[in-house]
């Protein structure tokens, strides 16, 4: 009787209380994103144009295609109002709030980034927001909980387990069981109860749409390979989605590897974030899917040094496309992705998220043949949020092709 | 077979829940046998969860002492084994461990292994509360398949085609929940219920009012409501958190629990006695 499977994983595993509001959110998503009802997807579609920044870039990234070898485009979402990918689906998400006569919207955030689209497409539109964020998180993120108060919203930090996106998730989960009347909850990622993972897949999908349009029209053919990094997946989805059905173009979801890929059961912590390549699956957040887990089924803490990766379980899309072997995980630790920061700022002058860095870090380790002869990398993001922790964590570390720290005076 | 019938079967059912293992697995065993002396009809022991999204902050912080103090899937058999008590027990607990239980014992992920040893060590029933109608067929399966109950939670919020799929599954009674949000003790007791329970009044099963209750005064209105029994944790549960706070021991806290149990089930059995406009 399950809703919204992909395979074995997805459904909906929420209380009782929220099981209308999925239901209302299902029959939504289908009249005005997949029919177009009232116009609702031109009027998206104008707002993400004029007030995101779309269409974004594909650009051709020349050093780094002379390091490959191959021709490397970057899919420029870092050029999008916000400064990351996520703004796709936070307008799309109040937009169709308020479509729904909604009053008030909340969301969780891991790096920030998702709160901060949420927040301005929230006062763009004109709708109350609150922001639940891991405690942890507003002290890594500073400027974005800055920016998020900016443009109106409640920013709400979250003190339960290790203050990260998997405690402000439940928190906002708690929120919405007590408000479901009035509020929407717009996820920031392609996680949670069905309709969430297609709904948010499908606004993230424009990055794809764009993307193979592009680089038809840019390099007359399609890319050999799509590069993305995975938290929750929602980029990864958005980069994919288009090219799933090509089956020669190869699908790389590149996740975090933090210091290390075993899990500290007695400790419950993973020292990563790989929930594709590591996990087992379970039932988290309203989904089943791959998951973090203990033998027992308890949801063990994850790291990775990027906050927007840093969560215990994935999208189950994503989970299904691995098991079917159309999308390979692979993944990247701490390490190299600070020096896939540097590099990628060094070599093309985009300053990249901690997140996106993990994906172009990958293509250091990448086989000729996996990354074949075009590749397209998606830059979820812009890493201004990042430079603080971008010091301190380079500071700690031997970071081969970082400049010279000493200059930023005691590890700040 | 289930022995959740007989809580229900002499007047409004008094149906505690508590955390098992909070703070620790020795007071807790403590705590539930207090309950008992004190009145509890039924009890309901949460097996904590990691991730407790339907909880408020206080059982959300029971869970938290509890997994600290060492509870898991198996030390909670063990724990449900080493209770000296005859009521009914009813198993709380989130999808996610009932599911593991299995990869546990076959390498596959399923609920069958978890049920089987819950009835083996005299667990009655299940509330699962991030398993809608809609999920629950496998565990369905395997609580018919072992004389269990599967109790499902009716919100606020639910309505129409909802609560017939409810309807079909339910055993042992329904959870009506007073209020919309996530469980904790509140002052006053929502009218919701009285228009919650009229949308149930054709059901069979008994209903069991929680979310909220506090006082014996809740439990009476309640009961005078139409409620078949009254589900009081978050107030429970925080005698529990005071003793940790107070550094109490386990004597005194067991006494507390016992007395406040006393209170709430004397307050239900007055409910019943409540005649005329108030008793619907
Ligand atoms: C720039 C950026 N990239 C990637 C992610 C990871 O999330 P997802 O996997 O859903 O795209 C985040 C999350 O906050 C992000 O901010």
């Amino acid at each position: 009787m399950s809703t919204g499977t992909f395979g074995r994983y997805g459904g909906q595993y929420v209380p009782e209380a929220l099981m209308p509001a999925l239901e209302e959110l299902e029959d939504a998503y289908e009249r005005y994103v997949l029919e177009n009802e009232d116009g609702f997807l031109d009027d998206f579609e104008e707002r993400i144009r004029d007030f995101g920044g779309r269409p974004t870039p594909l650009q051709h990234a020349e050093q780094l295609s002379a390091r490959y070898g191959a021709d490397v485009y970057l899919k420029r979402e870092d050029l999008l109002h916000g400064g990351a990918h996520k703004l796709n689906n936070a307008l799309g998400q109040v937009l169709l709030a308020k479509y729904m006569g909604k009053e008030r919207i909340i969301a969780e955030t891991g790096a920030g980034q998702h709160g901060t689209a949420t927040a301005m497409a929230a006062a763009h539109l004109d709708m109350p927001c609150e922001v639940y964020m891991g405690r942890r998180d507003t002290n890594r993120q500073r400027p974005n909980v800055f920016r998020m108060r900016l443009n109106g919203a409640t920013v709400t930090p979250v003190d339960t387990g290790r203050g990260t996106l998997k405690e402000a998730i439940s928190e906002t989960m708690r929120d919405w069981a007590t408000t479901v009347e009035t509020t929407h909850y717009v996820i920031g990622s392609v996680v949670g109860p069905h309709p969430f993972p297609a709904m948010v897949r499908d606004f993230q999908s424009v990055i794809s749409r764009e993307a193979r349009a592009q680089i038809q029209e840019q390099a007359g053919r399609l890319p050999a390979s799509v590069v993305a990094c995975a938290g929750g997946g929602s980029n990864t989805m958005g980069a994919f989605a288009e090219f799933v059905d090509d089956e020669e173009v190869a699908l790389f979801a590149v996740e975090a590897g933090g210091s290390s890929l075993q899990v500290d059961e007695a400790a419950g912590v993973a020292p990563n974030s790989a929930s594709l390549s590591t996990g087992s699956e379970g039932v988290l957040h309203g989904a089943r899917t791959k998951l973090l887990q203990d033998g027992d089924g308890q949801i063990v803490e994850s790291h990775s040094v990027s906050s927007g990766l840093d969560y215990s379980g994935v999208g189950p899309e994503l989970a299904y496309l691995v098991d079917e072997g159309r999308v390979t995980p692979v993944n990247v630790d701490d390490d190299d992705a600070l020096a896939g920061f540097h590099r990628l700022s060094q070599e093309e002058g985009v300053i990249p998220a901690l997140e996106t860095a993990h994906a172009v870090a990958w293509l250091e380790d990448a086989t000729p043949e996996q990354l074949g002869d075009c590749v397209v990398l998606t830059v979820s993001g812009r890493g201004d949020k990042d430079l603080e922790s971008v010091i301190e964590e380079t500071a700690k570390r031997d970071v081969p092709n970082a400049p010279e720290m000493d200059v930023f005076g005691g590890g700040l | 077979m289930s022995r959740i019938p007989e809580a229900f079967a002499d007047g409004p059912a008094f149906v505690p829940y508590l955390a098992a293992g909070d703070p620790s697995y020795e007071a807790s065993v403590e705590y539930v046998e207090a309950l008992e002396r004190g009145g509890a009809d039924l009890v309901e022991l949460g097996l904590p969860f990691s991730e407790p999204i339907a909880e408020g902050p206080t059982i959300q912080e029971a869970v938290v002492r509890a997994l600290e103090g060492g509870m898991t899937p198996t030390r909670f058999f063990e724990f449900v084994e080493d209770l000296d008590v005859s009521v009914p027990l009813v198993c709380m607990t989130y999808y996610n461990l009932i599911y593991q239980f299995g990869r546990r014992e076959t390498g596959e992920p399923g609920p069958e292994p978890f049920v089987r040893r819950a009835a083996e060590v005299g667990i009655d029933g299940f509330v699962v509360p991030d398993l809608p109608a809609e999920e629950a067929g496998p565990l369905r399966a395997a609580c018919d398949e072992h004389d269990c109950d599967l109790v499902f939670i009716v919100a606020p919020t639910t309505r129409g085609e909802r609560l017939e799929r409810i309807m079909e599954q339910v055993s042992g009674y329904v959870y009506v929940q007073a209020r919309l949000g996530v469980t904790g003790a509140r002052a006053d007791v929502s009218d919701q219920t009285a228009e919650s329970l009229s949308r149930l009044s054709r059901w069979d099963v008994p209903k069991a009012v929680g979310f909220g209750i506090s006082s014996g005064e809740n439990a009476r209105d309640v009961v005078a409501a139409g409620a078949d029994g009254v589900i009081v944790g978050s107030a429970l549960v925080d005698i529990v958190a005071e003793g940790v706070e107070e550094d109490a021991d386990a004597t005194t806290v067991a006494e507390r629990l016992e007395a406040t149990a006393r209170e709430l089930k004397e307050g239900a059995l007055a409910g019943e006695n409540v005649t005329g406009p108030e008793r619907t």
